[in-house]
């Protein structure tokens, strides 16, 4: 069963870290993925940029309006995520626990089953 | 690379067979599995340009000890160790390496492949590589997955294996039935894999289907006498045989009731009943069969009001006895709906309710949402069609739970 793993992030939870705190999360992360990597539960990870970053298309009329910033205004961004391949969701609720962001006080990681793919998953 | 049939499933009868001449030889299920890989690559590669070798098996045996040797050689932590014995061994540099007893040691590394010590998806992955020589691409392919995900876990499997301490040899007498209930298993979730696929795009997959066919065919020829599997095949030959009625060109799902049935093939529904049949009669009870039984009622019906749900029942009934899980439980209320009415089926779904394994499962909003249809609840049962759909995690079901609950309107009927 396929499950993505989202993280989303808040931009002031992170701002709070301490630079130890930060350490923390990215050997974590190389830690993670090295585990469901040799499990063979990996498909792919990415990391978004800054949701500063973002630009919103609306097409009206016809014509494609666009608006930087994110679609609403929200504590909570998608950050990245793990696109994942195991056994059962208790599983994936399992790896997600091991996920840095998880332990976090005021973040979390979602865990939601993949209904349809397509398209080369060799990233 | 594209192998004609022909090679192909030359290569894959003989693939399982070449493992295991080479690990009786070598023991190191993980080196000889990997080195057995690569000569059923190049043989894949040769073949069809050089033409099929006077002994194939043979060829195969040869070419995987050189590639076990060159592996072992280019081990270097373990160079000095392995490279001595592997020179001293006649076979490994290529010699006679045809001239081995002709058994066969397939069912052997089947229950080595879904040792009990790995998670159903690596014993099925793991079988599907080794006992059904398939690559690691195909398998990757079949499951939707990246070739390095799968890779990682056909090696995480081998791992795990070595480290359970599991030796090349069939299970002791007393371990038998319990180790065998776990190959089927693996061969029934091959089967499903490869059969829930149903859309154009995912013709890849039916081949996995076919190819849990063709491996429980190969442990009934293994094991005749046993009513497991048998009853197994028969189930798979059943339900194989519904495959060109049960979804439209674009793949949306038809259910039984509405399937044309002129298109279910008849060849396989005479071999799979005529397998149950035999085996109902002769061998000990068990749950394949009697899914394969239920199929079978099901297939001689000619048109879906034919169908004799006295006996759909019956079968159930024992099932639930003998095997109890709610799922079971849920497709003995659609039964009992057809013989006393949707509401008696709806009374015995209300027994599920409190099940923890069952509890807010999609399947059993949907059969509730049909029986509910059947009895005129219109508002209800279209609730019901909206949750279920909610809860599947498939596009193709969703669509059709989706279409029923549209079908029954927003407005009240006039």
């Amino acid at each position: 069963m396929k499950f993505l793993l989202i993280m989303n992030v808040n931009p002031a939870v992170l701002d709070a870290l301490t630079e130890e705190e930060r350490n923390e999360i990215g050997e974590g992360h190389g830690a993670f993925i090295d585990t469901i990597k040799k499990s063979g539960e990996m498909i792919t990870t990415q990391a978004l940029a800054d949701p500063s970053q973002t630009a919103v298309v609306r097409v009206r009329g016809g014509q494609p309006v666009v608006t930087d910033g994110p679609f609403v205004e929200a504590k909570e961004y998608l950050g990245g995520f793990y696109l994942i391949d195991c056994e059962s969701k208790e599983r994936a609720i399992e790896l997600a626990a091991l996920i840095p962001d998880a332990k976090i006080e005021g973040l979390g990681v979602e865990v939601r089953p993949v209904m349809f793919s397509d398209g080369t998953l060799e990233a | 690379m594209r192998t004609d049939h022909a090679t192909e499933d030359l290569l894959r009868e003989l693939a399982p067979q070449v493992l295991g001449v080479l690990v009786r030889r070598h023991g190191q299920f993980e080196e000889c599995e990997d080195a057995v890989q690569e000569a059923v690559l190049a043989a894949a590669v040769h073949w069809p340009d050089e033409g099929v070798p006077a002994s194939p098996r043979g060829w195969l045996i040869t070419a995987a000890s050189r590639r076990l040797i060159d592996q072992i050689r280019s081990d270097n932590a373990r160079r000095a160790r392995e490279a001595t014995t592997a020179d001293q061994s006649p076979e490994l540099r290529g010699d006679h390496a045809d001239d081995v007893p002709a058994t066969d040691d397939t069912l052997v590394l089947l229950f080595l492949c879904c040792h009990p010590a790995l998670t159903p998806a690596s014993q099925t992955a793991l079988t599907l590589r080794a006992v059904g020589g398939l690559t690691t691409a195909e398998i990757a392919r079949a499951f939707l997955v990246p070739e390095a995900t799968m890779a990682g876990r056909i090696s995480r499997a081998k791992q795990s294996i070595k480290a359970a301490g599991s030796q090349f040899t069939m299970p002791a007498p007393d371990e038998l039935p319990e180790r065998l209930s776990v190959v089927l298993h693996a061969l029934y979730l091959i089967f499903n894999e490869g059969y829930i696929a149903s859309s154009g795009s995912d013709l890849q997959r039916a081949d996995v289907a076919r190819e849990a066919i063709r491996l429980t065919r190969m442990v009934r020829r293994q094991l005749p006498d046993d009513g497991e599997v048998a009853g197994l095949l028969a189930l798979m030959l059943l339900t194989d045989s519904r495959r060109a009625a049960r979804a439209t060109p674009g793949g949306d799902l038809i259910p039984l009731a509405e399937q044309d049935r002129t298109r279910w093939d008849r060849e396989l529904i005479a071999e799979g009943t005529a397998l149950i049949s035999a085996a109902l009669a002769s061998s000990q009870l068990g749950p394949y069969q009697l899914q394969a039984a239920i199929a079978a009622t099901h297939a001689e019906a000619g048109a879906a009001e034919d169908t004799d749900w006295r006996q759909v029942h019956l079968l159930y009934k024992i099932l639930e006895r003998i095997a109890p899980n709610p799922v079971v439980t849920l497709n003995r209320a659609v039964a009992l709906a057809e013989i006393s009415g949707p509401r008696a089926g709806l009374e015995l779904l209300d027994t599920l309710d409190g099940d923890a394994r069952m509890g807010g499962h999609h399947r059993l909003h949907a059969v509730r949402a049909h029986l509910l249809e059947a009895a005129g609840d219109r508002p209800a049962a279209r609730e019901n069609y909206k949750l279920a759909a909610r809860g599947t995690a498939s596009l193709a079901e969703q669509r059709y739970l989706e279409s029923r609950a549209a079908r029954l309107g927003t407005a009240e009927p006039p």
